[in-house]
Order: structure tokens, then sequence, then C-alpha cells
């Protein structure tokens, strides 16, 4: 199945990019693509929606990872909406749930966000 | 002799390809559906990480995957063709599931190994003169065949 990557920002400034599909090393370029081009856009503020994500492996972690560095180099943010077990392993397998933000709603992320500010 | 031989080009797409035809041959074996998904991705990752390998190294060489079955056991082979000499270093260490962390943020991940080491049942990383293996197996309900 190949990859979907749409996004939209908010009126808050919170760009959400919803991720349909299967990330591994052959569609991981285009969810790393999308992430480049929203920094370079200046977009710093990002979550990925990984609800539709089917399967994750290494590849996209790498990706999510080098999209988190960049946009922390703009003092932004890069946090996650995930619910599904089988993904939610990968991350704490790797230990990568102390460096995302994961949250179970877009809405959830929204309010956190608001409550930050 | 391996129940399911398989050689692919060293190219991304195929790696899909290789996740659906261990999976459906797993399934055969005797793998319980609760770790499908383990068994999925640690193959898929071996089978990246071996692509990626030969990408640099040898293009044209194929990545071979050995599938086999018995005494309770589901083992699967992922050999790349890149001899230790060329590979910078030999084969890399596994390491462990808690190591990722600090390697993905030094920028130097090898998210890859951590992934499978920590999925895997049983892994062993060795290097043969022809390049790296990586073996992994998992458990089925399932004893050895009898030979006839």
């Amino acid at each position: 199945m190949d990859l979907k990557v749409n996004d939209y920002t908010t009126d808050d400034g919170l760009t959400v990019i919803t991720v349909e599909g299967e990330i591994d090393v052959y569609t991981a370029p285009k969810l790393r693509e999308k992430l480049i081009d929203l920094v370079n856009k200046g977009k710093f503020h990002l979550l990925v929606d990984m609800e539709k994500v089917e399967f994750l492996d290494s590849t996209g972690l790498g990706v999510l990872v080098g999209g988190l560095k960049r946009v922390r180099a703009h003092d932004g943010s890069l946090e996650l909406v995930c619910t599904q077990e089988r993904i939610l392993k990968i991350f704490r397998i790797t230990g990568l749930t102390k460096v995302f933000g994961i949250h179970k709603t877009i809405a959830e992320a929204e309010e956190k966000r608001k409550g930050a500010k | 002799m391996a129940t399911v031989e398989l050689s692919f080009s060293a190219l991304p797409v195929h790696v899909r390809t290789a996740r659906l035809i261990v999976t459906a041959v797993a399934r055969r074996s005797g793998v319980d559906e609760a770790i499908m998904d383990e068994v999925r991705l640690a193959v898929g990752e071996a089978c990246s990480r071996a692509v990626e390998a030969h990408r640099s190294h040898c293009p044209d060489e194929p990545v071979r995957l050995e599938l086999s079955d018995g005494d309770h056991r589901f083992q699967v082979i992922v050999s790349d063709s890149v001899p230790a000499d060329e590979a910078e270093g030999g084969p890399p260490p596994t390491p462990r599931p808690d190591d990722s962390l600090e390697l993905a943020l030094a920028g130097d991940a090898d998210l890859g190994l951590a992934v499978i080491a920590g999925l895997a049942d049983d892994v062993e990383i060795s290097t043969t003169p022809k390049g790296v293996q990586i073996r992994m197996s998992w458990p089925t309900d399932r004893p050895a065949v009898p030979s006839a």
C-alpha cells in the first residue's frame, strides 16, 4: 500500500500531518520530504497523526527523529498521535517514548499545547 | 535445508514482498498470530539493513533469505554479501534496546538492530566469509516434521 501524507495547519499554528499506510525503507523518503518541506516553509510545530499507519519500521523512526532534530533547531516541536499498541511497542523498544510526546487524539495534543502556552 | 529460500534484488521495494512471504510461511509453520507482527517487523528490519548494505557495496548482488521450521521453532536467516573487510568495522554489535535512544539522538542510530533485538525471541548476528548473517527464531506450536 502506498503511503499517503497530508497536512493542514490549525489557527493555533500547529501543523497536523496525517499519515496513512506503511512506513518502511521504501516509503519513508516520502514522509522525510514532507517534514523537510514543512520546516523549510517555517512550520516548526508539527503533530504527526499515526492512527492510520499500518506498519512502521526503524527507517520511519529515523525519519521522525530527523524531523524532531530539524524543528528543535528552530525551537519547535514534533509530537505524535498514536493509540495503536503495535506501533507504540516499537517506540517503547527503542526508548523513543522518552523523546516524543505521544497523544491519544489530535484534540488532546491541541489542549496540552494551549495549556503549555 | 530451508523450507523456503528466497533471494531478491537489493531494492527497498522488495523488502515489503519479503515481509509478505515471511508472514505467510510463519503462519503455515504454526507461529502464534499474537507474535506475527513481531516476526514481520524483525525480518523486515534485517532485510532493510541488508538492502542498504548491498546498495552501498554490491548493488547487483541479491539479498538471501532462508525460512525453516522444526523442533518447535520458526527460523529466519537473512544474509548479505558484504564481506566484513568491506563493511566498515565488521558486523555491528547487537545493541541493547536501551542503547537506541542515545544512538538516535546522536544521529548515528542503528535503530533496526535495536528493534530486532527487542522483537526476536532469539537473535544471532555473525560474519561469514561472504557477509553478515542475521539469524532469528520464534516458537511454533508444532514439533519437528519427522524425515521420511
